[in-house]
């Protein structure tokens, strides 16, 4: 058969430019970019990420948005409204970013990320910043290439029962049947916390976190544990709330805070001190309604939070009164707690050691100086 | 059939035998004592099921997670505001898909009643009154441009093709907004079912040019280009789908200067085309080899060049034999858009499982998964299945498997 196909090889040309041209998804060779800040994150298993050398805050500031790594799907803590709006604590805490950045909250694109695309789209700058219920911890503080700033809720495995059998702690439940999700830290928590303890453990285990709350509701187990949050809004589901009780016990440390790409020591700071100014905010009684007439505050303190005096703003690259903003925007800590998990929330989840540190609780702000 | 179709008597003609109800029953279902007691046994399981489901879906389940978010399952954060853009789009395309039934009948004018059928059921369900009036005004809208395209389908034919052709851009510009005339939408807002669709036409569009192209290159006899072919095709086809996203989300940005950002949408496009040309060309690629050489020889002794009978008598012959298949790999497409969600983007499934992690329904025992993925895979059947009819359509219209 002889065919020269020569048109369809000009086709094959044309289809190759295009290929190149989408930069598809075919491997194509990392080459080295001409831009003086763009950072070649790379994330062998061996090599720690190279720093981003990239100036965080112009990148977004000449974008005019603030990308945000979200969840979409973790009620109370990132959720979309039938209006299309997302709300929750970790949202608000993308908002007090951008009023910190452009002095506007509403300037901010969110991307809502899995668990598993959430660290490759820091690490390839697709989000500025992650705040999706991320724990803090060594490795992803240093391989994963993240920098954590402070804590924004602090979460625990727990464990909740029913109250006709008179369970008060952990010890009480000595050879107690718990049902709990497979595969899941939360499982070796809780046999780590039985072990520590002396206690015979029965656990009774399922592939999906509904199916293991549905046999607990059922009278299959005698406990049932996952994360503290997790549990209010799982006890609101049951068929007779009132009948059961979340134990005063802490199986395992759950830190959840914003993340940031590592090596922009300015864009960390700026993160790092909204969530300090919020902290500090509740703490001097600044909140979303008081603030512009704590302007003309006597405190030293509250003046300085607010830049009334001082340049503090600046040292970061934002405005001094940037503080202002955000508090206008979010309120402060309390009051972005109170709005998402508060008491007129379906979860009113008690603050706990989310308490400020004048309360007893690990919520501390470091001065505003 | 128009009377354009060829039209060849079968040699033999099966007797047709009209058979009553009756006897088919007593026939096929009750023809001896175990094959009643099965029969029985059988009706009891589905009718019970269908009882029970019915039962729940009318008293026990909760649909207001599914009312109350309509907006966001057809157009995800789309903004309220541009909302009418998006109809306006719509309103385009049904237009010309009504023009086009008027100008040229056969499959297109049956398209275009299904259509007609169904703006018409969504005009009739219960939803808010301005919604139903728009879907009645797309209704007579299509009816308007029937009656246009039968009466001057001379005049209309090419404005008609030139509209068709230019309509994606329209469509984009309209959802998308341009500097100057519609503040822009950012494609990150866009989502639902808007999205789906618009994933899995440009999808289908894009990756049937391409896939026919690979088709041919795979038969190249030159090197180079049948080389690349194959190993494009063999590539692509031996990893998931999952996998191009993935690296089409997250690691392009690695090759990409931090001041280039593509729209999450538009690398999704690029994937699901990608992948979807290289299972499309071993289709194609299986309707190549199936034309008689003979074929191609006649062709060239009839002095045809060589992209002449390429376009004029292989392609046409290829393609025919292959419709079912390659409907079939556009409905596993626009199935597998479903897949855009583990790379962030909200369609249809994504937009799902959002509202059934939505605060308000914390408190609905047992959750509203059931109700809202019910919901969800009722239009993911809506769509699959009208393809698959417009596919049957075709081949009955072509002839496939009886010439």
């Amino acid at each position: 058969m002889r065919f020269k196909q020569a048109p369809v090889l000009v086709g094959m040309l044309v289809l190759a430019l295009l290929l190149a041209a989408c930069g598809g998804a075919s491997p194509a060779a990392p080459t080295e970019s001409p831009g003086q800040n763009t950072p070649q994150a790379q994330t062998g298993a061996t090599q720690a990420p190279v720093a981003a050398t990239g100036n965080t805050l112009q990148v977004v500031r000449d974008r005019g948005q603030l990308i945000c790594g979200v969840n979409n799907q973790l009620p109370g803590f990132g959720s979309v409204d039938a209006q299309g709006n997302f709300n929750g604590f970790d949202i608000d805490f993308c908002k007090a970013i951008a009023a910190a950045v452009f002095g506007d909250a509403t300037k901010v694109q969110y991307r809502p990320l899995s668990a598993q695309e959430r660290f490759p789209a820091v690490q390839t700058r697709e989000v500025d910043v992650l705040i999706r219920n991320t724990t803090w911890t060594v490795s992803r503080d240093t391989t994963v290439g993240l920098d954590f700033a402070p804590t924004t809720f602090y979460d625990g495995q727990g464990m909740m029962v029913r109250k006709a059998d008179n369970i008060s702690s952990l010890e009480d439940m000595d050879g107690a049947s718990v049902c709990v999700q497979s595969g899941t830290t939360t499982e070796l928590n809780l046999a780590d916390s039985f072990r520590s303890r002396n206690l015979q453990l029965n656990a009774v285990v399922f592939e999906t976190h509904d199916a293991a709350v549905a046999a607990y509701d059922e009278g299959r187990c005698d406990g049932f544990t996952t994360d503290k949050s997790g549990l209010v809004s799982t006890l609101v589901k049951l068929r007779n709330p009132a009948d059961h009780v979340i134990l005063d016990v802490t199986m395992s440390k759950e830190p959840l805070g914003p993340a940031v790409l590592q090596g922009d020591t300015q864009w960390k700071d700026i993160v790092t001190w909204v969530v300090f100014g919020l902290f500090n905010a509740e703490e001097l009684g600044v909140t979303q309604a008081n603030v512009e007439s704590m302007l003309n505050s006597d405190d030293p303190n509250i003046r300085r939070l607010l830049g009334v005096e001082g340049e503090l703003g600046q040292g970061l690259g934002l405005d001094n009164d940037f503080m202002v903003d955000v508090i206008k925007a979010v309120g402060n800590y309390g009051e972005i707690y109170d709005r998402n998990l508060g008491p007129n929330t379906p979860f009113n989840l008690p603050r706990g050691i989310n308490a400020q540190w004048t309360d007893g609780g690990l919520i501390y702000g470091p001065p505003f100086r | 059939m128009s009377s354009t179709d060829v039209q060849v008597t079968q040699e033999v003609k099966q007797p047709r035998v009209a058979v009553s109800l009756i006897d088919w029953l007593r026939r096929n279902l009750f023809s001896n004592w175990l094959n009643s007691i099965i029969t029985l046994l059988l009706l009891w399981v589905i009718v019970s099921a269908l009882v029970r489901l019915f039962d729940w879906a009318l008293t026990e389940a909760t649909w207001t997670p599914v009312v109350k978010n309509l907006r966001l399952f057809m157009v995800g954060r789309y903004p309220g505001e541009a909302i009418w853009r998006v109809q306006v789009a719509l309103a385009l395309v049904l237009a010309l898909f009504g023009i086009s039934g008027g100008i040229w009948g056969g499959i297109t004018r049956k398209v275009t009643s299904g259509l007609v059928a169904a703006t018409i059921l969504l005009a009739i369900l219960p939803l808010s009154m301005g919604t139903r009036l728009y879907f009645v005004g797309m209704a007579v809208l299509m009816a308007l441009g029937f009656i246009a395209g039968l009466r001057f389908p001379r005049l209309l034919r090419w404005p008609a093709i030139a509209l068709w052709i230019i309509s994606p851009i329209v469509i984009v510009i309209l959802i998308g907004g341009i500097s100057g005339l519609l503040p822009s939408v950012d494609t990150s807002l866009w989502g639902g079912l808007m999205l789906t669709l618009m994933l899995a036409v440009v999808g289908i569009v894009a990756s049937f040019p391409i896939g026919v192209l690979l088709a041919l290159g795979r038969r190249s006899k030159l090197p180079v280009v049948k080389g690349f072919c194959v190993a494009y095709i063999e590539t692509i086809r031996g990893v998931p789908l999952v996998t191009v996203l993935f690296m089409a989300s997250i690691m392009l940005p690695l090759f990409l200067p931090a001041q280039i950002r593509i729209a999450d949408v538009v690398r999704a496009m690029v994937a699901l085309t990608l992948f979807s040309a290289a299972y499309l060309a071993e289709n194609v690629r299986g309707g190549l080899q199936a034309v008689p050489n003979g074929q191609i020889e006649a062709a060239r002794s009839l002095g045809l060049n060589v992209f002449q009978t390429t376009t004029l008598i292989l392609l046409p012959q290829a393609l025919r034999m292959v419709i079912p298949a390659i409907v079939g790999q556009f409905i596993s497409l626009f199935k597998d858009t479903s897949l855009a969600v583990v790379v962030g983007l909200t369609e249809l499934l994504g937009i799902a499982e959002v509202v059934i992690r939505q605060p308000d329904w914390l408190t609905v025992p047992g959750g509203v998964q059931r109700e809202v993925l019910l919901f969800v895979a009722l239009i993911y059947w809506v769509f699959s299945f009208s393809m698959a009819r417009v596919s049957y359509q075709i081949e009955r219209r072509l002839g496939v498997g009886t010439r």
